[in-house]
């Protein structure tokens, strides 16, 4: 027996809502006094030390391009690992690839699924409950899962990454699969500019909306980004009006992020908005508006111009970093 | 090509959240439902252009659920959709409604699939892949644009990093994002001849589901937001870094 991971890889390294999946599943593992596996595939080397360090002490190393393109034949693939290794729990992560896979790999394993847990289990003997957000983040739920094996996946950012250093056994998993490849990829459009974290990542966030006046304001919102490390984001209008890439869009419609810190700029905060971000840690919200419903939903305010506040914010965290150095 | 459209009922997205029966279920009492936006705007929109155009002959639009989600059901009948069907069940859980989708795609030979790529009210973005897993077809995720050429279509789909155009061949399941249509009102003929199109009632497929709910409870909201003036933005560097430990 024993708790089933997924793992992903991108851009060369284990992505980090995997990461947080595999202590997630070390946890669990501890818990029911049961082995952590990870099934990874099409990596080697690096990637699979971090795997190990996270907290698997198995991994099943598996070589399938199929899999990479067709979300089905991932799925075979981790109903295979789940029977292999009598899998009790499956950890996923609530990420774009993890939303079409887990719940296929749950229904055909007859598996109940939480999706989108924000805390571990509560496990009493049979019982097995998990907590989750519905009502886009309003609120949240306690489920029960009924089934024997229990499928969970795993909201992002929810948990910090621990590494630890442990090495785990390394077996090739390349079992003959049946579901043909039926997805064809004919170009790939990449956003990805390789020099912030990817958005659903991100820790930190810097976004404006219609506030902002028009496109080419936008200058002083990447130099607030660059100054913190941060990703930039923007609301649906800005998206809508082509201001910004449709990727940046966060709220009902768009992304939903939850990173430390949120700050935004600009924005009102109508409730979808406030759908797609009011999992962040912190938020702050700059707004020439009082009464500006975003001010109610944030940790921290300032009422004033944008285009006068920014830029002494921008002043303010180059002086933090210089001394932090 | 036939399409199925799985569309959800929803409180509308400003309801107030509040539960009852000692916090076991959703206070309905004053809430408005509406059909779950993702289904509408994207997936049942597109269909209805599919059909507009002449590479769909049939959109039905199928629900689980209870009595009380007629009136949405007959709000995408005046959208335009063909008939509709509703699986006379509760919705509660995503393996449940799934076996119903998928049994009733499967007998009645629908090769398309949509829904929206998740429902406002449980957020699990799970049903529209379990149908697929269970009937063995292709899933598409997150398409942000469809278009039909014969028996093959091409998507447009949002992945990690980007977008990326795939091909894939009938039969199979799509999970609608935005971009995929545009809202539409429906108009006053349309409204009229909701009225007279078909609404089947289907008793359920025999399926276990395979979670529950036990409990709700509101998120806490922000209670204080401290105010910073723009002279002291200093103090604000100093508060992520020392209160909210962020920076």
């Amino acid at each position: 027996m024993s708790v089933l991971v997924y793992t992903e890889i991108n851009k060369g390294q284990v992505k980090k809502s995997s990461l947080e999946c595999v202590n997630y599943a070390a946890h669990i593992a501890k818990q029911l006094n049961l082995p952590v596996v990870a099934l990874v595939n099409n990596t080697s080397g690096a990637p699979l030390t971090d795997i190990g360090n996270a907290g698997a002490s198995k991994i099943l190393q598996a070589n399938n391009q199929a899999a990479l393109s067709d979300n089905a034949i991932a799925s075979e693939l981790i109903e295979n690992a789940a029977k292999s290794e009598n899998a009790k729990v499956i950890i996923f992560a609530f990420d774009t690839s993890g939303k079409a896979i887990a719940p296929r790999a749950a229904a055909k394993l007859k598996a109940g699924l939480v999706a989108g847990a924000i805390d571990y289990p509560v496990i009493n003997g049979t019982s097995f409950e998990i907590k989750k957000n519905v009502f886009s983040g309003k609120a949240s739920a306690v489920y029960t899962i009924l089934s024997e094996v229990k499928v969970i996946s795993l909201l992002p950012n929810s948990f910090k990454t621990v590494l630890a250093s442990n090495s785990a056994q390394i077996v090739d998993f390349n079992p003959s699969l049946t579901t043909p490849l039926r997805i064809k990829i004919k170009e790939i459009k990449s956003n990805d500019s390789g020099e912030t974290a990817p958005l659903p990542e991100a820790e930190l966030v810097v976004s404006a909306g219609r506030g902002l006046k028009g496109p080419e304001n936008w200058g002083i919102i990447e130099e607030l980004a660059k100054s913190l490390g941060a990703t930039t984001a923007c609301s649906r209008p800005v998206a809508d009006m082509h201001w910004r890439p449709h990727h940046e869009h966060v709220g009902q419609t768009g992304l939903a992020i939850r990173p430390n810190l949120y700050i935004a700029i600009g924005i009102s905060g109508a409730i979808q908005h406030l759908a797609g971000v009011n999992g962040s840690k912190t938020i702050v919200v700059i707004n020439n508006d009082k009464e500006a419903p975003f001010f109610k939903s944030a940790d921290y305010g300032i009422v004033g111009d944008a285009f006068s506040i920014v830029p002494k914010l921008i002043e303010e965290i180059k002086k933090f970093k210089a001394n932090q150095n | 090509m036939k399409i199925l459209v799985a569309i959800s009922n929803v409180p509308d997205t400003t309801s107030k959240i509040q539960f009852t029966e000692n916090d076991t279920k959703f206070n309905s009492a004053g809430v408005t439902y509406i059909i779950n936006p993702y289904d509408e705007w994207y997936a049942l929109v597109r269909a209805l252009e599919l059909k507009e155009t002449g590479a769909a002959t049939q959109v039905t639009i199928l629900h689980v659920g209870l009595t009380d989600s007629e009136a949405t059901i007959r709000k995408g009948l005046a959208l335009g959709a063909d008939d509709a069907v509703r699986v006379d069940a509760d919705s509660s859980d995503a393996f449940f409604v799934a076996e119903q989708i998928a049994n009733y795609a499967k007998t009645n030979n629908y090769e398309l699939i949509m829904l929206g790529k998740e429902t406002i009210n449980y957020n699990g973005s799970s049903v529209g892949a379990a149908v697929a897993g269970l009937l063995d077809y292709p899933f598409i995720s997150l398409a942000t644009k469809l278009d039909a050429n014969g028996k093959t279509l091409t998507f447009e789909q949002d992945v990690d990093g980007g977008s990326q155009i795939i091909e894939c061949d009938l039969p199979l399941v799509v999970s609608a994002a935005k971009g995929m249509a545009e809202q539409r009102i429906p108009n006053m003929r349309g409204i009229m001849a909701a009225r007279t199109k078909p609404l089947t009632i289907v008793a359920p497929t025999a399926a276990q589901a395979l979670t529950s709910i036990k409990s709700f409870s509101l998120n806490p909201g922000r209670t204080t937001c401290k105010m910073i003036t723009e002279d002291n933005i200093a103090e604000l560097v100093t508060l992520l870094h020392i209160e909210a430990k962020v920076i």
